[in-house]
């Protein structure tokens, strides 16, 4: 079927609404998601917005900037940093005036706490900068964007998968989407397309992510030609419930929480002295890999403590309500009165399709643009994570960029015409469906993407070197061998969920290469990537963003100078 | 351990009616029934539909009948309800593939009501303010995830599928009691009619289904009471 739209955003979480609502009025939109927009990832955000409204404490956006620069390793563009930092604090007001329910200082203002990397003055100490409600806040933030897109009557494409992007002569025009419940192909014509489809976490085994997230919206591009920035930095989030990877907020260590390793120390004084447990994820998940590798985990096991209990019940039933359910759900343990077993979980890919500060997605290393083409959110790469995300900066950075999206693609509406539709542009995706449905091979899609996902954490997660990055490139390549060879069992076209999740393992499969091959090309550490056979920094070769482009004489590796403004890279210590 | 699920199954393009199958699936005692199910769809049978995501009670996704009671899938432990689980989709909306309903009247209703704040005065340069305790005052029905567990779980409503629902009561308390709010008469009114509250007879099965711990009869209770007092 054909539909026809000025802006079709694919995605419908914060980034994907956000954009929504700054087109509403200025140019016919719709919005093409996979789940219902209200089972969105945001959805599952807890701690808090950063943005420098000095609520609490003084504070200003240029702290802000210093601590996310910092926080990156210095691979984030100083200039986006910036301009995301001032325009954080703008957002965070924009949503209360949507309606957002923050919690609420005595003085009935936007309540703050403290976050992990967030200092005052250039790091002397922490700042209480994270703007939350409660510990959920990325459902406020999901439901509040969600209820004014319905105020304003936004077209919503539920349950529809996008698959392909349409691209004639280098101008994008449209999405290529497969609807669940039918199971027909719909062509969506477009003068403009923003991706907002978040992450990937799903090629690891231990994530605090959804099902959902299979990186479809990187993959997608990435196929097409186009290239992936930065995909070897995946920020693996220090406290997820063992085993089950569920994230407890980092929130939890801004009201006072503490790590503790099997032997009851407090290991993060002697990792980040001045911020302890409020140092950056990176540090920290390295800290607990550290403290496990040396005997000092629980019991002799993986996994090392939150601690809690000193709060009180009062603030923990307060002010963490969400997570102390999980806590009382998952283990069966009251955080109240028992510390939390916690391990490092797949939590964030910095990387991803390379975009402008506008959203606009760059063509190349060069910085050419693709027309009509958009990214935000956390399948974009602006860059402002750099090679490690600050907590609380993912909900800064899709409300700032999917605004700034909504904006630019307004612009390009009102100035452009349709491009023609290529000819059959569902071609490609109905032959990989028709291929997928008549596979006659034996190959088991779960049975691949566990593998997968196993060796992922094994070889390319907190801790890297070439052989484990050569095991798993060569690990890839047998899984995407018998990628080809995989059955769906499923011919039905209702809801046909069984052949949805063998294209979404072809997706992650595609990722998970451009990963490790990044991954094996710098040789240096920085942020989340960290290399035991390269362990310093090296700014001399390696202070660049790697542009990964899938052809089909393998993967090609080119690389983009990092913007520096105001603040030069300097060692990284807490 | 080995459980035995019985799963009703419901193929549009071939069956009928629904049917009930079973099937054997290897888990923990502390996994999850969502677990459970990937497991037969995984390893068993890749036919079975069932929506899914966040896996951990968030998104709202997977709520389902479990051994008679609605519950998240993932939300619900294996050890919480036994060797042999029973799992039907939701009651009272129309099944659409096996464990999948049809969600369009649900958020119908839950349009109905105007869900969205509504504040005509021009904005402030930054936040409008509100005191902790007004804040308070709406903090339960803010919890709600739209997983159609309570609204499912009434009675009234399976008779009467008019009827707007808990869920969207809970959904317009949210608003009727945000002091930030100016549209509360024009929800009450929504809610004053045939369709509105007073279908609501207090029987308490929502409040028992939400599972994110809603007192979602209370919500409607105090929404009565500002229709009939004024009280918002």
């Amino acid at each position: 079927m054909y539909h026809r739209h000025d802006a079709v955003i694919v995605g419908a979480g914060g980034a994907g609404l956000r954009a929504a609502i700054e087109l509403c009025g200025k140019a016919d939109v719709a919005v093409v998601s996979k789940l219902y927009p209200t089972r969105s990832h945001t959805g599952t955000a807890q701690g808090g917005i950063g943005a420098a409204l000095g609520n609490r404490e003084e504070d200003s956006a240029e702290w802000h900037a210093f601590d996310t620069v910092k926080g990156s390793d210095y691979l984030g563009d100083q200039d986006a940093i910036e301009l995301m930092c001032q325009e954080a604090i703008g957002a965070v007001y924009d949503l209360e005036h949507m309606g957002l329910p923050f919690s609420r200082t005595e003085k009935g203002l936007i309540d703050q706490r403290r976050f992990g990397g967030h200092t005052r003055n250039f790091g002397e100490a922490p700042v209480m900068r994270s703007c939350y409600a409660a510990d959920r806040t990325g459902h406020m933030i999901l439901q509040t964007l969600y209820q004014q897109c319905i105020k304003h009557n936004v077209h919503f494409y539920d349950e529809f998968h996008v698959l392909d992007l349409i691209i004639n002569d280098g101008v994008c025009c449209g999405v290529i989407a497969y609807e669940l419940a039918t199971g027909e192909l719909h062509t969506f014509h477009a003068k403009t397309v923003l991706f907002a489809t978040g992450g990937c976490g799903k090629m690891y085994k231990v994530t605090s992510n959804a099902h959902a997230l299979t990186g479809d919206g990187m993959a997608i591009p990435y196929r097409r030609g186009l290239p992936l920035e930065d995909m070897e930095f995946f920020q693996f989030h220090p406290t997820g419930i063992y085993k089950m990877g569920i994230l407890i907020t980092e929130g939890a260590r801004g009201e006072g929480g503490i790590l503790l390793n099997g032997k009851g120390e407090r290991f993060m004084e002697r990792y980040a002295p001045t911020i302890k447990d409020l140092a950056p994820r990176d540090v920290i998940s390295r800290s607990i890999y550290l403290e496990v590798r040396e005997g000092r985990g629980v019991e002799g096991k993986d996994y090392v403590l939150l601690d809690l209990t000193h709060l009180g019940s009062e603030v923990i039933e307060t002010k963490l309500p969400d997570i102390t359910d999980f806590v009382r759900t998952y283990l069966g343990i009251d955080p109240v009165k028992t510390p939390i077993p916690v391990q490092p979980t797949a939590h964030y890919a910095m990387g991803g399709v390379p975009t402008d500060v506008n959203g606009r997605v760059l063509a190349d290393e060069k910085g050419n643009v693709m027309p009509g083409f958009y990214a935000a959110g956390e399948c974009a790469c602006v860059s402002v994570h750099g090679a490690n995300r600050l907590g609380t900066n993912s909900l800064v950075d899709i409300q700032v960029f999917g605004k700034l999206s909504g904006k630019d693609m307004a612009r390009f509406c009102a100035e452009t015409d349709y491009t023609p539709l290529p000819e059959d542009p569902e071609g490609k995706v109905r032959e990989e469906i028709e291929r997928l449905k008549l596979n006659t091979g034996n190959e088991s899609a779960a049975k691949i993407r566990t593998e997968l996902q196993a060796e992922m954490m094994d070889n390319a997660s907190v801790f890297r070197t070439a052989d484990s990055l050569g095991t798993i490139r060569r690990k890839l390549e047998e899984l995407q061998e018998r990628y080809k060879s995989v059955r769906v069992d499923d011919k039905s076209t209702i809801y046909n969920t069984e052949l949805m999740e063998a294209y979404e393992l072809g997706f992650l499969l595609d990722l998970a290469d451009c990963l490790v091959v990044s991954a094996e090309a710098r040789t240096e550490s920085r942020g989340a990537h960290c290399r035991e056979d390269y362990p310093k920094r090296d700014d001399v070769n390696w202070l660049k963003h790697t542009f990964a482009y899938q052809t089909d004489s393998g993967i090609k590796l080119a690389y983009k100078p990092v913007t520096i403004t105001k603040f030069e890279p300097k060692e990284r210590k807490y | 351990m080995q459980v035995t699920l019985r799963i009703m199954r419901f193929d549009p393009e071939k069956d009928k009616k629904p049917v009930m199958k079973s099937y054997k699936a290897e888990v923990e005692p502390t996994d999850r029934v969502l677990d459970a199910l990937n497991y037969v769809k995984w390893y068993e049978d890749g036919t079975l539909a069932y929506r899914r995501s966040c896996a951990h009670g968030i998104c709202g996704s997977d709520a389902v009948i479990i051994n008679g009671v609605n519950r998240l899938a993932c939300k619900t432990l294996i050890q919480d309800v036994g060797k042999t689980i029973t799992i039907e989709p939701l009651a009272g909306f129309k099944v659409l593939k096996d464990l999948i309903v049809d969600f369009e009247p649900f958020f119908e209703q839950y349009r109905s009501v105007l869900p969205y704040l509504i504040n005509n005065d021009p904005k402030p340069i930054k936040e409008r303010l509100q005191s902790p305790e007004d804040r308070e005052k709406f903090d339960d029905t803010t919890k709600c995830i739209l997983c159609a567990s309570c609204t499912t779980s009434c009675p009234i409503y399976w008779a009467n599928p008019d009827y707007v629902g808990p869920s969207a009561i809970v959904n317009a308390h949210r608003f009727i009691f945000d002091s930030r709010d100016q549209a509360a008469a024009e929800r009450l009114d929504i809610l004053n009619t045939r369709s509105g509250v007073w279908r609501c007879r207090t029987i308490f099965n929502c409040t028992e289904a939400c599972p994110r711990e809603i007192e979602v009869t209370r919500a409607i209770e105090d929404v009565k009471r500002a229709i009939l007092y004024g009280e918002s």
